[in-house]
C-alpha cells in the first residue's frame, strides 16, 4: 500500500500500475524491463480497457507467458488490486482529462501519468488543482513518462530493451534527472550513463505549458531521496518554471549539486516568433528566453555548461567530484539479464528460420500495393484486364491473352442466371423467404450445384476430352455411352432443338470458332451432336457442354495439356459455373427481399401424400 | 498544439456573437466588423454591409501586428471611399514594422466611435499557472504605457468565477462611480466568455464607455488550440494566421505541404540561405539543441536553417526533405565549402537504418553537386538498428566521394557540431 512508501518515492521495485487503454506494446516493454531489472512481480497489475470487456491478455515475462487481467472499469480493477497506486493513462487527448478524474476518485491511486498530447490547458490546470487537493501527483501530459532504474519503467520510456541495457537503466545509479522533453530522454539517460554511475530516476514532465507537476516538484523529491546524490535537469525556452528552481537554489531547498541547461538559446537567431516542438516552448518575454534562464541558474549556484555540447563534461565533473568526496561509492555492475529475442525481431535479423505452414502463390497483400500474381492492383486497372484477366491470374496463374479473358467473361455472363425455376435459384428464393441472410440464401442455392444441376460443364469437359484423347471416333463414343447406358454430359435440352437453337450456344461456339487458336474438341463435339440429333432433334450440344468443351480447347491452347487437364480435374470449370451463377442467385435474393416476400410454404395439393 | 493568436476581427465577431449569452443578455456588441482579405470584391461590400456608407470608419491591418497606431497603420474617422483607397494602396504590399517586414493582406474595418480619452479603459485576461489574471487600468488606449506596472490585478484561481461586485471592489477603484457597475458586469461576462471559450490571452485596449454602452476598440487574443474539440464550434471555424512577417519561401512552403500530408513531422525554416552550416536533425527536441549549439559556439551567422524530421516519415518523404536541403545548400559555392549536420538523439522505436534510406537516395542523387560545393557531412544518431544505419552512411561516403563522418551514441550528441564548424575555418 501507498502508506508504507516514503513520500519522495513514486515508484519502487514493488510498485504495480494500471495501464489505462489497451497498449499491448507499452505493456510488453514494461514487462521486459521488469525482467531485466529482476522484478519479482510484473509492474503492470492490470489493463483497464474502457472499450473492451473483462478478461485476460497474454504477455511475456522473460521467457514465459503470463496472463494480465483486463477490466472494463477502473473501479473493478482497483477493487481487485488494492496494492496498485499508479495509473498510466494512455487515453487520447479527448478523454485524458475525464479518465484522470476517474482515477482521482480512487483513493489508492496516488500517481497518474498522462501520456496524451493536446489536453486543453484550462482542463489541465483544473486537474492539477484537484490533484493537489487530493494529494495526488500527475506526471504529464504530453510525456513518455519516466523511469526508476532497476525498479519501474513508465510505458515506452527508454526505447528498446537494447537501449535500456546500453544506458544501464536496469540497475540504479545515483543521478536524479528531470526534463520537459520526453523525446530527448533516451539521449539524456545515455549521457548520464556515460558520464556517471548511472540514473537513479528520470522523469519527463512533458512539453505543455501547464504540466501537472513541474521540474521543481521532482527535483525536490530527488533532494529528499538519500539514494540520489546529484541532480541533472534539462529546461526549455518559454515559461517561468526554471525560475522556481532558481528560487529553490537560493533558499537552499536544493542542496545537492545540480547540473542544468536550458535549451532554446538559438531563438535569438530567428526574426519572427518560432514555436518549437513543445506547446510551452515559446518565449513570451525576455525572462522566458533560454539565455536569461541559464544565466539566472548559474548565478543561483547551478552548474550550467556553456552549451549543450559540454553538458556531459559538466555532469562528469560533478560526478567525479562526488566520487572523490566519497559521497558516491561506485557499485560493481550486476550480471546483465537478457530478454529472449522476439520471434519477429529474430526473423528480421535472420537469426532464426522456420518452415511455413501455408503457401500462397497467387496474391500478396503485404507490400505497398496488393499484388495479383506479379501484377500490382494499379496495373490491373491501368491495363484494364477486366474480371476475366483477374480470374485468369488467380486461377491459372498467368494473364491469358485478351481473347481468352473475354471468353471467361462471356462464360460468366451466360451462366449468370437461368430464371427462378432451376434448383439453385429456387432454393435461394425459398431460403430468402424464410428470412435467412444473404450468405445463407446464396449457399442454399449453391449447394444444389452438382452432377445434375450446373455440373454438366465439368462433366462434359471430362467426358468429351477423355473420348477424344483416347482416339475414339464420334460414332465409337456415342456407341460406348449407349452400351454403358449412360447419358452423354452436355448433350440434350428440355425445349431447345436443332430447329430451335439455344442462342447462348450459338454465341459461345461462334466466338470460339472465330477467336480460338484451334477448337479440336468443339469440332469433335459437333460431330457427336450430328449423330445424337439424328436420333432425336433435342439431343443438341447444350450450353453447359458448349462452355465446358470450349474451355478445354482454350486451356489446351494456352497451357500445357497436362496443366489444362489438371485444372479440369480439379474442378475449375465447376468454379466457373458457381462464380457466374452467384450473380443470379444474389439477384434473386435481393429481388425477394425487395419485394418483401413472406415465408414460402409449399401447397399440400402439390404434394402427393401416399402413406402406406 | 499551443496558444495561438487570432485575428482581431475574429475575436470581436466572437464577442458580438456570444457576449450576450455570457451576460444574460445584459451586454451586447453589434457585429459591425468587416475583414478585408486579398480577394475581396469592394463593390459588393456596401450593399452587404449597409453601415459602411452610414458611419465614419476605422481601418487597420489585421495580421497580429502590435502598435499599429505608432506605425501609422491606422486610418481613423474615414469615409468608405477613403477606406477603400487606403486599403487598395496597401494591399499585398510589404511593410516594415520594427525589424520585421511582411506583406499586408488582411484588414479590419469598423465604425469610428467618437469618444473622449477619459472614456478609454484597459482590460486584459492572461492565463497563469494557477488560473487567470485580470488586468485592468482606468486609462486605456495607445498611450497606456507600461501596463505591467500600472495595471490593477485580480487573480482568479482555477475553478473560480469572479462576481461583478468582487471586480468592482478589487480593481475598479479609480473608475468614476457611475460607470463602475457597468464595467464590472462587462468584465464578469468577458471572463466567462474567456474561460468557456478556452482563450489563453485576451487584451482589449481600449474599450470605451459611451452612454452606458461598451465598445471594444482594439483587441488582441490567443486561443488554446488544443481545446478545438471542446470549443471549436463556438469559435466558428476560424483560421490561425501565421505571425506577421513570416513569408514562406518556395522550399519552406513545399516542406510545409509535405508535412501536412503525413502523420510524421517535417519542418524547415531557412534562416540564412548563404549560411554554411546546414542541419537535418531527427526529433523536435534534438533539432533545437543542435541549433542552440551552433549558436552557442558562435556559428549563428553561418546557421543556414532550422528544421526537423520526426515521427517516422516514410522513405519518399525523407528523400524529398533531404533533397530540398541538399538543393538549397548547393546553389552557391563557397571557397571553404559547407557542412551538413545529419544529427539526432537516440530514437525510441524508429529503425534508424530505415530512416536513412531516403537520405542516402538524396545524397547519391546530389553527389556531383556535393563534391563541387566541397560539402562535408557529419552524422550522429542512435536507436534501434543504428549500427546498420551508421554502416550504410559510412559506405555511402566512400561510394560517392563525399567526406561523411559517422558517429553513434558513444559520442555526445552535439560533438559533431564543433567538428563540423572547425572544418569551415581552414581551407579544407
Amino acid at each position: 500500500m501507498a502508506t508504507d512508501k516514503k513520500d519522495y518515492l513514486l515508484f519502487t521495485k514493488d510498485t504495480q500500475s494500471f495501464i489505462y487503454n489497451m497498449q499491448t506494446n507499452a505493456v510488453q516493454r514494461m514487462l521486459d524491463f521488469d525482467y531485466v531489472a529482476g522484478r519479482k512481480t510484473p509492474s503492470v497489475a492490470a489493463v483497464v480497457n474502457p472499450t473492451g470487456s473483462d478478461g485476460f491478455q497474454k504477455f511475456f515475462f522473460g521467457p514465459k507467458e503470463i496472463l494480465v487481467p483486463v477490466y472494463k472499469q477502473l473501479k473493478t480493477a482497483a477493487m481487485k488490486h488494492p496494492n496498485v497506486d499508479v495509473m498510466i493513462n494512455f487515453a487520447s487527448f479527448r478523454s485524458a482529462a475525464s479518465s484522470t478524474e476517474e482515477a482521482f476518485a480512487i483513493p489508492q491511486i496516488r500517481t497518474i501519468v498522462i501520456i496524451a498530447e493536446g489536453v486543453p490547458e484550462r482542463r489541465m490546470k483544473e486537474l492539477t488543482v484537484k490533484a493537489k487537493k487530493l494529494g495526488k501527483i500527475i506526471i504529464g501530459p504530453a510525456t513518455v513518462g519516466g523511469i526508476v532504474a532497476g525498479a519501474f519503467k513508465i510505458g515506452n520510456t527508454g526505447g528498446t530493451i537494447e537501449n535500456i541495457m546500453e544506458s544501464k537503466l536496469h540497475r540504479p545509479g545515483s543521478v536524479g534527472f528531470v526534463s520537459k522533453s520526453g523525446g530527448l530522454s533516451n539521449e539524456a539517460y545515455n549521457i548520464v550513463a556515460r558520464s556517471t554511475d548511472g540514473l537513479y530516476e528520470g522523469i519527463a514532465i512533458g512539453g505543455d505549458r501547464y504540466p501537472g507537476s513541474n521540474l521543481l516538484d521532482h527535483l525536490l523529491r530527488f533532494e529528499k531521496n538519500p539514494e540520489i546524490k546529484m541532480l541533472v535537469c534539462l529546461g526549455e525556452v518559454g515559461g517561468t518554471d526554471e525560475y522556481t528552481i532558481v528560487e529553490a537554489l537560493k533558499k537552499k531547498q536544493i542542496k545537492k549539486p545540480l547540473v542544468m541547461w536550458v535549451t532554446g538559446t538559438c531563438s535569438k537567431a530567428f526574426k519572427t516568433e518560432v514555436q518549437f516542438g513543445h506547446a510551452g516552448a515559446k518565449a513570451g518575454s525576455d525572462t522566458e528566453t533560454a539565455d536569461a534562464k541559464n544565466a539566472a541558474l548559474k548565478t543561483a549556484g547551478a552548474v550550467v555548461p556553456n552549451s549543450f555540447d559540454d553538458y556531459d563534461e559538466k555532469i562528469r565533473m560533478v560526478y567525479d567530484d562526488l566520487v572523490k568526496k566519497k559521497i558516491i561509492i561506485p557499485k560493481p555492475e550486476p550480471d546483465p539479464v537478457k530478454v529472449p529475442m522476439d520471434y519477429a525481431t529474430a526473423m528480421k535479423t535472420k537469426a532464426v528460420r522456420k518452415p511455413a505452414n501455408f503457401i500462397c502463390t497467387i496474391s500478396d497483400d503485404r507490400g505497398e500495393e496488393l499484388l495479383y500474381g506479379n501484377m500490382s492492383i494499379s496495373k490491373v486497372f491501368e491495363k484494364d484486364i477486366g474480371i476475366g484477366g483477374v480470374l485468369s491470374i488467380l486461377w491459372f496463374k498467368k494473364l491469358l491473352p485478351s481473347y481468352a479473358t473475354k471468353f471467361i467473361e462471356m462464360a460468366i455472363m451466360v451462366t449468370a442466371d437461368h430464371g427462378p425455376a432451376v434448383s439453385g435459384a429456387h432454393n435461394t428464393i425459398v431460403a430468402t423467404r424464410a428470412g435467412k441472410d444473404l450468405i445463407s440464401s446464396l449457399v442454399s442455392g449453391m449447394l444444389t450445384i452438382g452432377p445434375r444441376f450446373g455440373g454438366a460443364i465439368d462433366g462434359a469437359a471430362q467426358m468429351f476430352s477423355e473420348a477424344y484423347d483416347a482416339g475414339k471416333t464420334p460414332q465409337q463414343f456415342v456407341d460406348d455411352m449407349k452400351a454403358k447406358g449412360a447419358n452423354i454430359q452436355g448433350i440434350g435440352h428440355l425445349v431447345k432443338s436443332i430447329h430451335n437453337p439455344d442462342m447462348r450456344v450459338t454465341i459461345i461456339s461462334s466466338y470460339a470458332k472465330k477467336h480460338f487458336k484451334s477448337t479440336p474438341l468443339l469440332d469433335y463435339a459437333r460431330e457427336v451432336e450430328k449423330i445424337t440429333t439424328s436420333k432425336r432433334d433435342n439431343l443438341i450440344l447444350n450450353v453447359d457442354g458448349c462452355i465446358g468443351i470450349c474451355f478445354v480447347d482454350l486451356l489446351r491452347s494456352e497451357l500445357t495439356k497436362q496443366e489444362a487437364d489438371e485444372y479440369i480435374k480439379m474442378g475449375a470449370l465447376n468454379g466457373l459455373f458457381v462464380l457466374g451463377r452467384s450473380i443470379g442467385l444474389i439477384g434473386h435474393y435481393l429481388d425477394q427481399k425487395r419485394l418483401k416476400q413472406g415465408l414460402y410454404r409449399h401447397p399440400w395439393d402439390d404434394i402427393a401424400y401416399m402413406l402406406p | 498544439m499551443a496558444q495561438k493568436a487570432i485575428r482581431e476581427a475574429d475575436g470581436k465577431k466572437m464577442i458580438a456573437r456570444l457576449l450576450k449569452e455570457y451576460t444574460n443578455g445584459k451586454y451586447t456588441v453589434e457585429d459591425r466588423f468587416l475583414t478585408i482579405g486579398p480577394d475581396i470584391d469592394f463593390k459588393q461590400l456596401p450593399t452587404t454591409y449597409k453601415w459602411l456608407m452610414k458611419e465614419k470608419l476605422v481601418v487597420k491591418p489585421d495580421q497580429l501586428i502590435k502598435r499599429r497606431g505608432k506605425s501609422k497603420l491606422l486610418l481613423l474617422n474615414a469615409d468608405w471611399k477613403d477606406v477603400e483607397n487606403w486599403v487598395k494602396e496597401r494591399m499585398s504590399k510589404p511593410v516594415t514594422v520594427g525589424t520585421v517586414t511582411g506583406i499586408l493582406d488582411h484588414f479590419i474595418v469598423e465604425p469610428f466611435i467618437v469618444h473622449k480619452e477619459t472614456d478609454e479603459y484597459y482590460l486584459a485576461i492572461v492565463s497563469t499557472k494557477d488560473g487567470d489574471e485580470i488586468l485592468f487600468h482606468h486609462e486605456g488606449g495607445i498611450n497606456v504605457g507600461d501596463i505591467d506596472t500600472k495595471a490593477v490585478r485580480l487573480l482568479v484561481l482555477i475553478g473560480e468565477q469572479p462576481t461583478a461586485s468582487d471586480i468592482e471592489k478589487k480593481i475598479l477603484g479609480k473608475v468614476p462611480s457611475d460607470r463602475r457597475s457597468l464595467i464590472a458586469g462587462f468584465i464578469e461576462g468577458m471572463y466567462k466568455f474567456y474561460a468557456d471559450l478556452n482563450y489563453a490571452y485576451l487584451e482589449i485596449n481600449p474599450f470605451v464607455v459611451i452612454d452606458n454602452k461598451i465598445f471594444p476598440l482594439d483587441l488582441a487574443a490567443k486561443l488554446d488550440d488544443t481545446a478545438e474539440f471542446v470549443s471549436g464550434k463556438k469559435w466558428g471555424g476560424i483560421k490561425f494566421p501565421s505571425p506577421f512577417g513570416r513569408i514562406l519561401s518556395k522550399e519552406e512552403a513545399f516542406i510545409e505541404d509535405l508535412d501536412s500530408k503525413t502523420g510524421a513531422s517535417l519542418k524547415l525554416t531557412v534562416i540564412n540561405p548563404e549560411g554554411r552550416i546546414w542541419t537535418m536533425v531527427a526529433g523536435g527536441g534534438a533539432s533545437v539543441i543542435y541549433a542552440d549549439t551552433i549558436t552557442d559556439l558562435g556559428g549563428m551567422n553561418e546557421m543556414a536553417n532550422y528544421g526537423e524530421y520526426s515521427g517516422d516519415p516514410n522513405e519518399e518523404f525523407t528523400y524529398l526533405y533531404a533533397k530540398t536541403i541538399l538543393d538549397l545548400m548547393t546553389r552557391k559555392k563557397h571557397p571553404n565549402g559547407k557542412v551538413l549536420i545529419i544529427g539526432g538523439g537516440i530514437a525510441n522505436f524508429t529503425d534508424v537504418a530505415n530512416t536513412f534510406k531516403g537520405i542516402v537516395r538524396a545524397i547519391k542523387e546530389y553527389q556531383t553537386k556535393l563534391r563541387e560545393n566541397n560539402i562535408r557531412i557529419f552524422v550522429r544518431r542512435g536507436g534501434p538498428n543504428y549500427k546498420e544505419g551508421l554502416k550504410i552512411m559510412r559506405e555511402l561516403g566512400n561510394d560517392v566521394g563525399v567526406p561523411i563522418e559517422v558517429y553513434g551514441p558513444e559520442t555526445h550528441m552535439t560533438k559533431i557540431v564543433p567538428m563540423a564548424m572547425n572544418t569551415l575555418k581552414g581551407g579544407k
